[in-house]
C-alpha cells in the first residue's frame, strides 16, 4: 500500500514538500497555496480520502507568510490520515476555497475569515459566522488582547475591555522563566522598565 | 414601609375567616407563585432543568411552570454565559415582561462573566439588566438556586404592593377629581 | 364622434412574464420567521432564520455564535492543565468525555497516550461511556419533551440524577467535574463506588427499557419522525457528520473501533448502525447505543486492574515527575520532586514542539483537539473540532422541504449542544 504523501508527492512534484512524521501523522506541506484546490480534489478523488475533519488557520505572528492554513483529511476506509498545510502570506491574505470537493468546508471556512480574517476566493457566503456582523476586528490574530477592544454591538451599543486585574489567571506563553510567567508579578506593557513586584525588585 | 408578612391565624377561634392586610395577602399570592422565565443560556441551563425535574422539584415552590413566554412570567434567571452577541437579546426579553419583575443572576457567568475574561463575553448580566439576587457556583448545585428563589420570595413578601399598583393614587384622585 | 385608442398588445414573451407575476401575487409571498436565540425547542441558543411559504420551510438559515466564548484564545494564555475547566463547558452534557478527550489529546502531544497505565485507562473507559450514557439520556429527554412526550424528560433526568450522584463521589463535582489530569486521573475510584455504579446499570435499564415501551413503537411518535429530514451517505460524509448522526446514515465509522485508543481494544461491543437515515434512525441508534455502552461499563466493572479498592495498589497516572504533579509527601522531603513540583505548577507540563491532532467519540460526534505547540507549557494554537459546529452546517440542507412543526423532531435528532458550536 503505496504511502498517500508519496503519492501526492509522486503527482504534484515540487509543489509538495518532503513528509514529515511526528506523533504517527503524516504532514505535507504546499508551497502554493493557490493550488490547494487541485490538491485538496487528487486526494479526494484519487486517495480515496472523502473525509474533511476539521481546518484550522495559525497565526505566525512576527514572520512571514503570517498565515498557515491546515487541513486534516481522512480516509474512511482504510483509517488513513493525511494533515495538508500551506501558508499565505498578510498582504494576500487569501486562498481558494475547497467548497467544491467537501462541503463541510463552507463553515470551517467562515469560522477562519471571522477568527483570523483570511479570505476564501470562490466562497459563496463569507460572512461571520461565531461574532456578529459587523465585528470590526479578528479575535484570534496575536496581536489583538484577549481582553477585548471596545466596539459597538448593535442593540447593546456597547462591548468594554474585559477587566483582567493584573491577569491572575493568564499566563505569558512561551517564556521559560517561571518569575516572569508568574502573574503576581506581571507588569502592564505600558510600565516603565524596573517596576515589578516588591518581592523581586529588579537589580 | 413594612407590610406584615405574618398572618396570626387561629382557627378555633376565627373560624374559616382570615384577617390581614390587603399587602400581605397579595404579596402571599404573588410570592407563592413565581413564574420563571428561563434564560438558560449555558450550562447553569443544564442545572436549571435539574431543578426543574422530579429531584428537586421547583414546582413545590409556587414555579410550576417555567414560562418560556416573558409576557406571561414574573422572574427571569439568567442561568449561563451572557455574550455580547446574546446580551441585546436578554435585555429585549427583559423589557418585554411585564412588572413587577424579579432577575435571579444564576451562576458565575451570569453574575460577573466567571472564569471566562475574554473578548466576546460580558462580565456580568447587571450590566444591562437590574439583577436581585445572585448565585455563585459553577454551576451552583439546585438547591441553591431554591435557596435564591425563597430569598426572591422573602423580598416579594416586603414589598409594598400596593404602592406599586397605584391603586391607592388611583382611587384617590377620582374621588378628588 | 369615436375616438381611437390605441391598444397595446405586449408581446408573447411580456405576456408571459406578466402572468407569471400574477400568479405568485396569488399565491402569496414567503413569510421570514426568526427562530430566534431564546425558545425553548432550539436546545441552547441557535438561531434559525426561516423563509416559509406557509407551512412548508423553503430556506433554513442557522445563526450560531451566541455562545461564543473564546475558548481558543484562552487556551493560548493557559497551561494545558489550567485549561480543563474550559474542556468541561465545551459539551457540557457530558463533561467527563471532554476531560478525557482533552487529556489524550495532550498526552498525544507528549507521547504518552499509548503507555497509560492499565487502570486509568480503564477508569476514563468508565467515565467516557458514563458521560455517553448521561448526554444520550438528556437528548432523548428533551426531544420527546419538545414533542409533546414529557413524562420521558422527567425519567431520563432520574436517570441523570443517579449518574450525578456518581460524579459527585468521584469528582466532587455533579457537573463540571474536571476530573483527568495530564497523565493520568486526579484520584482514584472511591470506595464502594463499583457497587453504586453497578447498581445504578441495573436500573438504567429498566429505565431504558420503559422510554422505549413508551416511544419506539408509539403510533404518533413514528407518524411525525419517520422518513424525516433524510441524511444520505455522500451529503452525510461530504458534510463532516460524526457520531450518531453519521451513524444513523449508515456508515459505520465509530472511532473507538477504527482507531482505537484507551483499553476499547479489550471490550466487546457492536456499533449500532441506521440504515435510512432518517430521524427515527438516529433516535434508534441513541438508544441502542446506551445499552452497548451499559455493556462496556458490566465489562469494565469486572475486568478493571486492582479491582474496587485497588489493593494492589495499581498506578492510576504516567510515571514520569516531568508530567505528574509527584505525592506530597514526597515533595515535602526529597529535594527532585520538590523541583518537578515547582516547574509543573508555574511552568505547566513541558511539551515538546510540534502539532498533534486527536478525534474523540464523543456522545455528539468526534471532539478533536488539534494542539500546535512551540515547545513549553502553553500551546501556540489550540482549534477544538466541535461535533456540533460541524453538523449543525446541514440544516439548510435537510430543512427545506419539511413543515414548519417538523423543525423541533429535526433539531432534536441532530442532538447538539452550543457550547461546544461556539465554543
Amino acid at each position: 500500500m503505496s504511502n498517500p504523501a508519496n503519492q501526492l508527492k509522486a503527482k504534484f512534484g515540487d509543489l509538495i514538500s518532503e513528509p514529515a512524521e511526528f506523533r504517527g501523522e503524516i504532514t505535507v506541506k504546499i508551497s502554493d497555496a493557490r493550488q490547494i484546490a487541485e490538491v485538496c480534489g487528487f486526494a479526494k478523488t484519487k486517495l480515496g480520502f472523502g473525509y474533511l475533519v476539521d481546518i484550522s488557520s495559525i497565526d505566525n505572528y512576527g514572520e512571514d507568510p503570517r498565515w498557515t492554513v491546515v487541513y486534516h483529511l481522512r480516509n474512511l476506509t482504510n483509517n488513513a490520515e493525511l494533515r495538508i498545510k500551506t501558508d499565505v502570506s498578510e498582504e494576500k491574505s487569501e486562498l481558494p476555497t475547497v467548497l467544491g470537493i467537501w462541503a463541510t468546508s463552507n463553515w470551517h471556512e467562515r469560522e477562519i475569515y471571522d477568527m483570523m480574517g483570511i479570505r476564501f476566493h470562490g466562497h459563496p457566503d463569507l460572512r461571520r459566522i461565531l461574532m456578529w456582523e459587523g465585528y470590526p476586528y479578528f479575535p484570534l490574530r496575536k496581536d489583538f488582547p484577549l481582553a477585548g477592544k471596545p466596539t459597538n454591538v448593535p442593540e447593546v451599543a456597547f462591548t468594554k475591555v474585559t477587566p483582567m486585574e493584573g491577569g491572575p489567571f493568564v499566563t505569558l506563553p512561551g517564556s521559560s522563566d517561571a518569575i516572569s510567567r508568574e502573574p503576581r508579578v506581571r507588569v502592564p506593557e505600558d510600565a516603565e522598565p524596573g517596576v515589578s513586584d516588591t518581592r523581586h525588585p529588579q537589580a | 414601609m413594612q407590610t406584615q408578612s405574618e398572618i396570626g391565624y387561629n382557627s378555633k377561634i376565627e373560624g374559616d375567616v382570615v384577617i390581614t392586610r390587603i399587602d400581605a395577602a397579595l404579596a402571599w399570592f404573588q410570592k407563592n407563585s413565581v413564574w420563571p422565565m428561563p434564560m438558560g443560556l449555558a450550562c447553569c441551563g443544564i442545572e436549571l432543568m435539574a431543578v426543574g425535574a422530579s429531584r428537586f422539584d421547583i414546582s413545590r415552590f409556587g414555579s410550576e411552570v417555567m414560562r418560556f413566554s416573558p409576557r406571561q412570567s414574573d422572574c427571569m434567571i439568567v442561568a449561563g454565559t451572557v455574550t455580547y452577541k446574546m446580551a441585546g437579546f436578554v435585555k429585549r426579553i427583559y423589557d418585554q415582561m411585564p412588572s413587577p419583575k424579579w432577575v435571579i443572576a444564576m451562576g458565575a457567568c451570569a453574575s460577573t462573566g466567571g472564569m471566562y475574561r475574554s473578548y466576546a463575553v460580558l462580565q456580568g448580566v447587571d450590566n444591562i439588566i437590574p439583577v436581585d439576587v445572585y448565585i455563585s457556583g459553577c454551576p451552583p448545585r439546585p438547591e441553591a438556586v431554591l435557596d435564591a428563589l425563597i430569598k426572591i420570595q422573602n423580598q416579594i413578601g416586603k414589598e409594598p404592593i400596593l404602592s406599586k399598583i397605584n391603586l391607592v393614587a388611583k382611587l384617590t384622585g377620582e374621588a378628588k377629581s | 364622434m369615436a375616438t381611437v385608442q390605441d391598444i397595446e398588445i405586449p408581446d408573447s414573451a411580456a405576456r408571459t412574464a406578466a402572468a407569471l407575476d400574477d400568479l405568485q401575487d396569488m399565491q402569496g409571498e414567503k413569510m421570514v420567521l426568526n427562530m430566534g436565540p431564546s425558545h425553548p425547542a432550539t436546545h441552547g441558543v441557535l438561531r434559525i432564520v426561516l423563509e416559509l411559504d406557509g407551512e412548508l420551510i423553503t430556506k433554513a438559515e442557522p445563526d450560531v455564535g451566541f455562545l461564543h466564548r473564546g475558548d481558543e484564545k484562552i487556551a493560548e494564555n493557559m497551561t494545558y492543565t489550567q485549561f480543563i475547566p474550559y474542556t468541561d463547558r465545551l459539551d457540557y452534557l457530558a463533561p467527563l468525555a471532554n476531560n478525557v478527550a482533552y487529556a489524550l489529546a495532550v498526552e498525544k502531544l507528549l507521547g504518552v497516550h499509548d503507555k497509560l497505565p492499565p487502570r486509568c485507562q480503564y477508569i476514563r473507559v468508565m467515565c467516557a461511556e458514563l458521560a455517553r450514557i448521561s448526554s444520550h439520556l438528556l437528548g432523548l429527554g428533551a426531544f420527546a419533551m419538545d414533542m409533546g412526550a414529557v413524562t420521558v424528560f422527567l425519567l431520563t433526568f432520574t436517570e441523570r440524577e443517579k449518574i450525578y450522584n456518581l460524579c459527585e463521589s468521584l469528582t466532587g463535582a455533579r457537573f463540571t467535574t474536571s476530573y483527568t489530569r495530564i497523565g493520568g486521573v486526579s484520584r482514584d475510584l472511591p470506595p464502594g463506588w463499583l457497587d453504586q455504579c453497578r447498581k445504578f446499570l441495573d436500573e438504567v435499564v429498566i429505565n431504558i427499557n420503559e422510554a422505549e415501551t413508551l416511544l419506539t413503537r408509539n403510533r404518533i411518535w413514528v407518524d411525525r419522525i419517520r422518513d424525516l429530514a433524510v441524511i444520505s451517505k455522500e451529503d452525510a460524509i461530504s458534510h463532516g457528520l460524526s457520531g450518531p448522526n453519521l451513524r444513523g446514515s449508515g456508515i459505520e465509522y465509530d472511532l473507538r473501533k477504527n482507531q482505537p485508543y484507551l483499553c476499547y481494544r479489550d471490550l466487546d461491543f457492536d456499533i449500532p448502525v441506521g440504515s435510512t437515515g432518517d430521524c427515527y434512525d438516529r433516535y434508534l441508534v441513541r438508544m441502542e447505543e446506551m445499552r452497548q455502552s451499559v455493556r462496556i461499563l458490566h465489562q469494565c466493572i469486572k475486568q478493571i486492574p486492582g479491582g474496587a479498592d485497588n489493593k494492589s495498589k495499581e498506578p492510576i497516572n504516567v510515571d514520569d515527575g516531568k508530567i505528574v504533579l509527584p505525592p506530597k509527601q514526597k515533595v515535602m522531603s526529597s529535594m527532585e520532586e520538590l523541583i518537578h513540583q515547582f516547574m509543573l505548577v508555574t511552568e505547566g507540563v513541558n511539551c515538546p514542539p510540534g502539532e498533534t491532532y486527536f478525534g474523540h467519540e464523543n456522545p455528539k460526534g468526534e471532539l478533536g483537539f488539534y494542539i500546535n505547540s512551540k515547545g513549553g507549557g502553553t500551546p501556540y494554537r489550540m482549534k477544538i473540532r466541535a461535533p456540533s459546529f460541524v453538523n449543525l452546517s446541514i440544516i439548510p440542507k435537510i430543512f427545506p422541504g419539511c413543515m414548519m412543526s417538523d423543525t423541533v423532531a429535526i433539531l432534536g435528532s441532530l442532538d447538539f449542544v452550543m457550547g461546544e458550536c461556539d465554543r
